[in-house]
């Protein structure tokens, strides 16, 4: 199914917008024009695919088409070659309108070798087409993915367009002469196949060549061979005769601006680098190696010239003890981990609850429990984030929605970590962590700046009357105590985990002040200033609004949007919203919920957030979790939507399922 | 009161205090500068007053300003060192302590930072903090107090107590073989390592001015009575006769000598790269040790961390390893100046946009 097609059963083939195909020039090739495609590259995790997807994401960037993007890799880094688990696979929508989703099923599978049509096929579609290399479908290959005849040979792929190409070996060819050994020539297939792929959706070259000269700047024979399997596979494009047409796809109609693509990952330390920038704060990163988060860790271990110092801790817990440490000193600290990580660096979050000092702690959620699926998304970690501790110890949650959006987050959880003292969870997850999609440059100036406000004087007086320090005196606004840094003249005080006393933060086991400080760390939480709940809930022209929500949060953003926007064009109406803020909940949101007949909940996890929910305003969301380590399908979850239609008491059937098809595609909708 | 530290007598190396602001001159700081008015809570007899008034004591000794001075510990009777002293403090949580220090050190090289831990904070529930913090050589100063008890749990076994030991969860006596904390630092590449005693104020004061002035991980342990769990673990140390017959003061370029007037002991050195005690009248022929607390090779320290038993039949006190090594907050600082160095200073809003806007770019209009 389409993603982006409004008529589901639409055929799988990439649209047609411009009819017959128009010969072009340079070579004898018709091009047809189509709106959008899905591309998967897969192949054994040694082969390359995540390279060449990125690179041929970046050239359909620079042709300004709208994508996103889903990177597949298994845990292990190089699995039994040839294998099922070692299947390593990128896949790609790209199109001339809004994209929100990186694409429910493939248009085209680019299966390097048997393993790879194995592992994927099952995905595309009838009528999808098959780009495979001939050369690995040999005997002991297809044997080992349990394949007792070639499936290029046996018919069984017929209801697909299959070009089965020597792939291999005309690298190998192209190679003859670059004096590199037979083994080194295969492994520049990847840009055999990434050129071959470059001429059939006629994508710019430029960028790929100047990536590969300078990536093997100090190799020149490796630069060489790679460069020219690329312009080989470009060359043979444009001289078989196996390829019916070229596609175009136009650029997509963005917001003037500024774009690059960028992974969620990326956008995320670049967001809490501005941060700390806005915030004149330097920024201390404590952090140990996980997957899926490392990311965060290189992108901001590079980053020194903006002040950002990270330390590669020796656990879990010392990275975030680090950043605490670099915290009570003056500093933005800040802990990246994935869910095992931050069940093990709970009881020094715990702390900082206690300490009520800025710190800001990334989950970059994947499959769990315990090890579960490493390198597979999941939003499971709600609950963990929210209640993952000892005592009674609120803090404020904050999701990404989107790959780019993970700037965003990233700003707004140093944020409210700097202005209310406290430590923020900013839950990301495996899809976000990497996938990419355009980017709008945000102009830093013109970003709001964040004042840390730390403590100069003393803001009290004690006992005898003279000036003192009171390190629990919060602000009668923000509820947020002074963050007084080590080196300040008069401010000596000491903080630890024991209770403290209200306003003078001495040791205090009174039981009436520990059930009024555990009131005040609640009600500083719940008091954390974030914009009201929006709800898109377009008026039908006969005035009504929808009776449907559908409600989500962090990386369902897309596949919702896009179902949403589907069952829009067929004629449903339905609200949709979308959370960022989990902790507290946006004003209005109790509200929203009640005054819709039914609101549907799609996460990835057992109903995590319905739950949450259903506690807090007594209203019967109904949950739809799943947890397969993949993102939703946008096609999954416009029946979800249709199912909640439908199911409304005293609904209307005709207008639920208009007949399949019977609704044109809308440009206005296509774009919203 | 002297401000001046002594140098190590190394080329080039840098005092642990030497970023630190220092009080203006002709100013000082007393004792009760540094005793916060918070009651200690300490059990009566204690050693860890003691070691509290010996660090108050010191502290103005420093010269430092006292808002520079941090001191973080973890969980445990001597953990609420912090409270006790009128700096800037922090009691964290079981064992993190130095972890939490290593980030405000790297981040803080204006501050001296001090670690205040127990044997089961520091070599059980925090053991995997303290070793990669000596590998690291971050520049602070841990204070271990091993008084071979949990003493704030009320009397179980410690990784530090000896085989056999009767406690309530060893009631038919513990099986675990115990840390020697001394040898354990020196394995794990500490830069610093020393061992003191709670009674001995001069010992221990002189140990903590050479653990200040080290640049670098500097590890003290401190033998500390707890009179409630572990009476008298010490006692063997502290009678006037048994101190002079068991302990062994190391002495940068003396020989390692001890015992009693009529009964003079000396370490040398014996086959296999270990040493041994041997009375001094019998050490014609033999290597008599000079302690060399700068020799780059941690081997003899080993060893004479070795000489301490359970029994403590010889137990070698004083500063075992002082070596320089350059540390990880100081070179985790150059990499950051150099690269804002190198581009000019501190970022501008125009960097960021440089930053995040990549290579690879395109303009919708
Ligand atoms: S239990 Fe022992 S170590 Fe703890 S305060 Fe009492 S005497 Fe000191």
């Amino acid at each position: 199914m389409r993603l982006e097609s409004p008529t589901p059963d639409a055929p799988t083939a990439p649209r047609v917008e411009d009819g017959a195909p128009a010969p072009s020039a340079p070579g004898s090739t018709p091009v047809q024009k189509v709106a959008g495609v899905v591309i998967r590259f897969a192949g054994d995790s040694g082969d390359g695919m995540q390279l060449t997807g990125d690179r041929f994401t970046a050239e359909t960037a620079s042709l300004g088409n709208a994508l996103a993007t889903l990177p597949n890799f298994p845990a292990e880094i190089r699995a039994p070659q040839g294998t099922l688990p070692g299947v390593s696979s990128f896949q790609l929508q790209f199109a001339d309108h809004v994209v929100l989703t990186p694409g429910d099923a493939p248009d085209v599978l680019v299966a390097m070798n048997p393993a790879a049509l194995r592992a994927n096929i099952a995905d595309l579609p009838r009528g999808g087409v098959i780009i495979a290399d001939a050369d690995e479908f040999t005997k002991r290959s297809l044997q080992k993915v349990g394949y007792t005849v070639s499936p290029l040979e046996d018919g069984s792929l017929e209801s697909y367009q299959v070009h089965a190409l020597p792939l291999t070996s005309m690298t190998v060819e192209a190679l003859k002469d670059s004096g590199l050994s037979r083994k080194d020539s295969e492994r520049a297939k990847n840009m055999f196949a990434l050129g071959m792929l470059s001429w059939l959706y006629d994508r710019p070259t430029e960028a790929t060549e100047r990536f590969l000269e300078t990536k093997f700047a100090k190799k020149p024979q490796i630069r060489d061979a790679n460069l020219t399997a690329f312009r080989a596979g470009w060359a043979f494009g444009e001289t078989t005769e196996g390829f019916a047409v070229r596609y175009q796809v136009a650029p997509a109609e963005h917001p003037a601006g500024t774009y690059r693509n960028i992974t969620g990952s990326t956008a995320l330390a670049y967001g809490l680098a501005t941060a700390a920038h806005k915030a004149g704060l330097p920024l201390v990163l404590g952090s140990y190696p996980i997957t899926p988060a490392s990311d965060i860790l290189h992108a901001l271990s590079g980053m020194k010239r903006f002040g950002v110092t990270t330390l590669q801790a020796e656990d879990e817990i010392a990275g975030v003890g680090i950043a605490l440490g670099a915290s009570f000193g003056g500093s933005l600290g800040v802990t990246t981990t994935s869910g095992p990580g931050l069940a093990l660096k709970a009881e020094t979050i715990g702390l900082a609850v206690m300490l009520e000092l800025p710190l800001v702690v990334v989950d970059v959620q994947r499959g769990g429990p315990s090890t579960g699926l490493p390198t597979k998304t999941e939003q499971a970690d709600l609950l963990q984030a929210m209640y993952g501790r000892n005592g009674e110890s609120p803090l404020p949650v904050v999701a990404a929605s989107s790959p780019t959006d993970c700037f965003t987050a990233a700003m707004e959880a140093v944020r409210i970590a700097v202005t209310y003292r406290t430590p923020v969870i900013l839950l990301s997850d495996g899809y976000l962590a990497n996938g990419s999609e355009p980017w709008a440059l945000p102009s830093v100036a013109d970003l709001p700046a964040i004042d840390p406000a730390q403590a100069t004087g003393p803001n009290g007086a004690g006992d005898d009357g003279r000036p003192a320090f009171r390190p629990y005196l919060r602000d009668p606004e923000t509820l947020a105590r002074p963050w007084a840094v080590p080196g300040t003249p008069g401010l000596e005080h000491r903080i630890g985990g024991l209770e403290k006393a209200d306003v003078t933060g001495e040791i205090s086991y009174e039981p009436e002040n520990h059930e009024r400080m555990t009131g005040l760390r609640q009600a500083k939480v719940d008091g954390v200033a974030v914009p009201p709940l929006e709800v898109d809930d377009p008026v039908a022209p006969d005035g009504t609004r929808a009776r449907v929500l559908v409600l989500g949060w962090g990386s369902t953003y897309g596949p919702i949007a896009a179902a949403v926007r589907d069952a829009r064009a067929e004629g449903l109406q339905v609200a949709r919203a979308h959370l960022r803020h989990l902790n507290p909940f946006p004003p209005g949101l109790g509200d929203a919920l009640r005054s819709y007949d039914r609101v549907v909940l799609p996460e990835m996890n057992g109903g995590q957030l319905a739950l949450l929910l259903r506690a807090r305003y007594l209203v019967d969301v109904q949950s739809h979790g799943r947890v397969r380590g993949r993102p939703f399908s946008a096609g999954e979850l416009l029946d979800v939507v249709r199912d909640a239609v439908a199911a409304l008491p005293d609904h209307d059937s005709a207008a639920a399922s208009p007949a399949a098809g019977a609704v044109a595609e809308s440009p206005q909708e296509a774009r919203r | 009161m002297s401000t001046t530290t002594t140098p190590l007598g190394l080329p080039g190396v840098r005092s642990g205090t030497e970023d630190v602001p220092r009080l203006p001159e002709g100013t000082t700081l007393s004792k009760k500068d540094f005793t916060a008015a918070n009651e200690v809570r300490w059990c009566p007899g204690c050693g860890d007053y003691a070691v509290l008034a010996a660090v108050q004591g010191f502290m103005p000794e420093l010269g430092l300003r006292k808002e520079n001075i941090v001191c973080i510990s973890g969980i445990g009777c001597s953990s609420r060192f912090p409270y006790y002293l009128d700096t800037y403090g922090m009691h964290s949580i079981h064992g993190r302590a130095p972890a939490i220090a290593t980030g405000l050190a790297a981040s803080r090289p204006d501050l001296s930072v001090w670690v205040v831990t127990g044997d089961g904070d520091a070599l059980s529930i925090g053991g995997n903090h303290l070793v990669h913090a000596m590998r690291r050589n971050v520049n602070m100063t841990i204070l271990l107090f091993n008084n071979r008890i949990y003493g704030l749990t009320k009397g179980q076994y410690s990784p530090t107590s000896e085989v056999g030991k009767v406690t309530k969860s060893t009631p038919a006596g513990s099986v675990d073989a115990p840390f020697n904390p001394v040898s354990l630092a020196l394995g794990a590449e500490a830069t610093f390592v020393a061992r003191t005693l709670d009674s001995d104020r001069k010992h221990l004061t002189s140990v903590l001015r050479a653990a200040a002035e080290h640049r670098g991980t500097s590890l003290v342990e401190i033998y500390q009575n707890c009179p409630i769990f572990n009476d008298g673990a010490f006692d063997v140390l502290k009678d006037r006769d048994e101190t002079q017959a068991r302990l062994v003061r190391l002495e940068d370029g003396q020989e390692v000598r001890f015992g009693r007037e009529d009964d003079q002991k000396v370490v040398v050195t014996a086959p296999g790269g270990g040493v041994e005690v041997v009375p001094a009248a019998d050490a014609a022929g033999r290597e008599v040790v000079v302690h060399d607390a700068a020799a780059a090779d941690p081997t003899r320290a080993f060893a004479l961390s070795r000489l301490d038993g359970p029994s403590m039949a010889h137990v070698p006190v004083g500063v075992f390893r002082a070596v320089a090594r350059p540390t990880y907050d100081d070179l985790v600082r150059d990499q950051v100046d150099s690269a804002r160095a190198e581009a000019g200073g501190a970022a501008s809003d125009a960097d960021l946009d440089a930053l995040i806007a990549g290579g690879d770019t395109w303009v919708v209009r």
